[in-house]
């Protein structure tokens, strides 16, 4: 490490939340694969390309029967993102990493030919771990925002990954609002609230007072000792430009 | 039929058991049918304050496990005969207080009362919560500090979400009682100003208490301020609160000590 490498640079620390397919095998295994098989030969490459979690809690299992289980998925070009429930001891290198705090979102439909009943059962016990449902035809009619008639007390925390949130009373000192787009907040806006929080840097927080005490879009954040006093007690609006976060009055 | 109020605060020690004395006191004393009950299980205290701690034989957790009659547990006011104390247990476990018991209890205090004032205890607990469960009204209790104000929110989004009112849909009326104020400290910076209480937690004000003396030694004499001193400040403040309680239009005052010095009238209305 020399000190020409060292002009300081921050490094930006951001989460992502992703749509992962879940895998639950079920004992017997060489049963559960067949079943793994079948849906694959009917709906060709559907598990290429897709980060797939390996979801065995409940299983009671060696760390070899789970390096073979892994081993057997490799074989049919299944790659394993990360394990999900397992004990610690289980893992160790060479294993797919632990992953956890995962969300469960509804059911993932196999694409290509939904024949046989059977096949719809094996979909049915893959849950995905990630925070948005997916984008179902149906849901995609639906605009994605969310009104709050009245004020966000202390303590409540309002987390809408899917869209945008508006509040038409005020976001009280101690609550939290937390939206996948932007966030309108149409009295004082006192508590903390994270826009853009599913990775989307366009989002954007207007508000008619601010008294934040943190606000943030798309991970970057300020609190509110870097908000710029100028615009406390001012009807504002907060945006990203680049790695910048911006703010401004609303005229 | 019997409205049910609950005296409440997230914070403890901002008057809540004194306020609930007090209102109780003024709303008996304009001769409404009022039993106040207690249900600080474990810190009982506004028996003391009412001065019935030396009648108190069945409590609360008596009637409501079955082992007593309400009405054997119901304490008359000596002062005022239409005033009525159900006393909180020192001994037994709050955990003896269940949701259906205090159903029960509630229903036929209902029955026999024009006012059912329940003084909760503080927080967001358990015994709070069951409290404010089966209440139509909520007076929430404040001092003029921040720390006070944000956990009178958190107490304010509680009421909106886990009453039977709220799960019916139906919006809980809360009222905002403002204790401990004094006008002159509020206007040198040292207190948060009413408008500044008012505008973080926008729910209706129902008045302002100064803070008194007179207060402390009512409590300390065993009597509501409303009946032991009818004329001081903080007894007109608590007997205004109680009118607009039934409703009627009494404009505000922030009444102050010394008399007239900053007794200046705000043109505000509870709403």
């Amino acid at each position: 490490m020399t000190e020409t490498l060292s002009p300081k640079k921050a490094v930006r620390l951001r989460g992502r939340s992703f749509l992962a397919l879940a895998l639950s095998p079920e004992k017997p295994f060489a049963e559960w694969l067949e079943g793994l098989d079948d849906l694959a030969r009917r709906s060709t490459g559907f598990f290429l390309n897709r980060p797939i979690v390996l979801d065995i809690a409940g299983l009671t299992l060696t760390k070899d029967e789970l390096a073979g289980l892994v081993g057997e998925f490799e074989k049919r070009n299944v790659r394993i993102m990360g394990i999900e429930g397992a004990l610690p001891s289980l893992l160790g290198p060479g294993m797919p990493p632990e992953m956890r705090g995962g969300r469960a979102a509804g059911d993932i439909e196999v694409p290509e030919t939904p024949t046989s009943p059977s096949g719809k059962a094996d979909t049915a016990g893959q849950a995905a771990a990630a925070r948005a449902p997916l984008p179902v035809s149906s849901a995609l009619n639906q605009p994605h925002s969310l009104i709050v008639e009245e004020s966000v007390r202390s303590g409540q925390s309002i987390v809408f990954p899917e869209g945008d949130v508006t509040v038409l009373g005020s976001v009280a000192s101690g609550a939290e609002i937390i939206a996948g787009g932007s966030i309108h907040v149409y009295g004082a806006l006192r508590g903390r609230v994270l826009a853009g929080s599913a990775g989307n840097p366009n989002a954007r927080i207007f508000c008619r007072k601010l008294e934040a005490e943190l606000i943030a879009i798309d991970g970057l954040y300020k609190t509110a000792e870097d908000l710029e006093p100028a615009l406390v007690g001012k009807s504002m609006q907060a945006w990203l430009e680049g790695d910048a976060l911006k703010a401004a009055p609303l005229a | 039929m019997a409205k049910v109020l609950v005296v409440t605060s997230g914070k403890g020690g901002v008057g809540k058991t004194t306020s609930t004395a007090a209102l109780g006191a003024a709303l008996a004393q304009t001769g409404q049918n009022v039993v106040v009950v207690d249900f600080d299980v474990g810190l009982r205290n506004l028996d003391l304050v009412m001065g019935a701690e030396r009648r108190v034989v069945y409590d609360l957790i008596n009637v409501v496990q079955g082992d007593a009659k309400l009405a054997q547990a119901l304490i008359r006011d000596k002062r005022c005969d239409t005033l009525s104390l159900l006393p909180a247990s020192q001994t037994r476990d709050k955990d003896n207080l269940t949701a259906e018991g205090v159903a029960r209890v509630m229903d036929e205090l209902r029955e026999r009362f024009d006012w059912v004032i329940c003084d909760s205890p503080a927080g967001i607990e358990r015994g709070a919560t069951l409290a404010m469960r089966h209440a139509d009204v909520a007076v929430v209790v404040t001092n003029p500090e921040v720390s006070s104000v944000r956990d009178s929110d958190r107490i304010i989004g509680i009421l909106d979400s886990k009453t039977e009112r709220a799960e019916r849909g139906e919006r809980m009326e809360k009222h905002l009682l403002l204790t401990r104020y004094d006008a002159v400290r509020a206007e040198r910076g040292d207190m948060l100003k009413v408008d500044d209480v008012l505008e973080i937690l926008s729910i209706p004000l129902l008045g302002i208490i100064p803070e008194s003396p007179d207060v402390l030694r009512a409590s300390n004499l065993g009597a509501p301020v409303t009946l032991s001193d009818a004329n001081s400040a903080p007894a007109r403040a608590y007997m205004d609160a109680a009118r607009r309680l039934k409703g009627e239009s009494v404009a505000m005052s922030v009444p102050s000590e010394p008399k007239g010095f900053f007794g200046k009238l705000f043109g505000r209305r509870a709403a």
